[in-house]
């Protein structure tokens, strides 16, 4: 049986070195491409079609002084996959008996519906190719057993990864000790609304997720659900209808007939 | 196998791709040849493995694919910080030095000297030196034999084997102040 594999990020042991974004651009084969400074230590403001990965550094004003929230920004490989409901085209968007979700480009039509499904906002279009690209959970590395290129990188042990219920359980454990260590709100961010992410995150504040650039809820948007359910199949019907009543027309009244010109 | 049901629900024209989905990508280190080294940046001294194509065959010139951490080292345990993980980017880059260059005396551009040249300048240069700093006996009379106008400095990043030919050099030339970066 396939187990599902899990990214643990413990945001509280991630120093912001970046090495993990480093690993993603050079397991990928991406060049970087320059951007602008934004007055923050973030790499880059946001994710791109060549950047997968991105450490955000979220800066939350406390009773102290300043206190720096990282959080690692990248796809959550969620259970129930709003990016896989809303895509049209098979084969492009595939969920992997380990939990990956991935996207195939050689099917990708560019349509960008799947940027509309995600509720973490997470995939990105790159106009010259038309396609959407994004994080793979390295799934040629995990295919031969393989952690991906940016848990192996991070010299911190804030990255970890391996069989869901066992890093579940690690998740909980951890945000116990950060409970007693006097974090009250410490918790597991592993969000219900999309099935579960297979992207778990230990936070030190999970009461406000918001803080670290996650969604407190996110959901997959109803629209998305409905389109390629029943409103697919009633357009699908709709279609037939149209050509089936057509048919039918003809038998009974056959074809149209040119009217003789009146003399 | 697809149900008939299933057949004309999923697919409004008929036919599904679903049996024509692609594999994961092909990992790409997997018919590389894998090399042991270090990161040659800070003190730490994290070891890498280097992937490199090319099977070492005569008309073949192989390339650095990729480097990532060695997960038998006990410095890093397969860990590797932003620059040391961007190491295939230092290897491949048009800018590395990869031939001596030679700076005159007053002079402001470097020429690029055969390594046989560079080689002849250290080896006279190191010679003079010796020729005037070697000191055979000290003030009380006592042979030591050694050499003290010359400094040498190692590498945090040697390796044993490196090290081993330090050492040996620099006994040789009776050369004592030695200082290395890892001792910081």
């Amino acid at each position: 049986m396939t187990q599902t594999v899990v990214k643990l990020i413990d945001t509280t042991l991630c120093i912001g070195c970046k090495a993990c974004e480093v690993a993603c651009q050079e397991w990928n084969d991406q060049e970087f491409t320059l951007g602008t400074f934004g007055g923050t230590y973030q790499t880059m403001p946001d994710l791109a079609p060549n950047f997968w990965n991105l450490i955000k550094f979220n800066e939350r004003e406390t009773d102290g002084g300043l206190s720096w929230l990282m959080s690692k920004y990248q796809c959550m490989h969620c259970g129930d996959p709003g990016c896989l409901r809303a895509c049209p085209a098979p084969g492009a968007i595939v969920q992997a008996k380990n939990g990956i979700v991935d996207f195939v480009s050689d099917h990708c039509i560019g349509c960008g519906y799947c940027i509309t499904g995600c509720p973490f906002d997470v995939p990105r279009l790159l106009p010259e190719s038309k396609k959407v690209y994004k994080c793979t959970l390295c799934s040629d590395r995990v295919a031969v057993g393989l952690e991906p290129a940016c848990i192996k990188s991070c010299p911190t042990n804030c990255l970890t990864f391996g069989e869901r219920t066992e890093m579940l359980r690690v998740a909980e454990t951890r945000a116990g000790v950060l409970k007693q260590d006097g974090h009250a709100q410490a918790g597991v961010y592993n969000p219900v609304g999309v099935g579960g992410t297979n992207v778990l995150y230990v936070l030190k504040d999970a009461s406000d997720p918001a803080a670290y650039g996650l969604p407190a809820d996110p959901t997959i948007p109803l629209s998305v659900r409905l389109w390629k359910g029943p409103v697919k199949w009633l357009g699908t019907m709709l279609f037939a209808g149209g050509v089936l009543g057509s048919f039918f027309h003809y038998l009974k009244f056959g074809p149209k007939e040119e009217e003789a010109p009146e003399e | 196998m697809i149900s008939r049901r299933e057949f004309g629900l999923t697919t409004a024209f008929g036919f599904s791709l679903a049996s024509a989905q692609a594999a994961v990508r092909e990992l790409k280190i997997s018919r590389t040849t894998q090399s042991r080294s270090v990161c040659p940046y800070c003190a730490v001294g994290c070891s890498v493995i280097v992937h490199s194509l090319g099977d070492k065959a005569r008309n073949v010139r192989s390339s650095v694919v990729h480097i990532e951490g060695d997960t038998d080292s006990p410095v890093n345990r397969g860990t590797l910080c932003s620059k040391g993980i961007s190491l295939k980017q230092f290897v491949n880059s048009d800018r590395r030095l990869t031939r001596p260059l030679y700076r005159a005396p007053g002079a402001q551009e470097w020429q690029a000297i055969s390594w046989e040249q560079a080689y002849e300048k250290m080896a006279r240069a190191i010679k003079t030196s010796r020729d005037q700093g070697f000191v055979e006996q000290d003030a009380q009379g006592r042979t030591v034999n050694r050499l003290e106008n010359i400094v040498m400095m190692g590498g945090c990043t040697d390796t044993n084997e490196i090290n081993y030919l330090i050492s040996k050099f620099r006994f040789g030339l009776g050369l004592l102040p030695y200082e290395n970066q890892s001792r910081l």
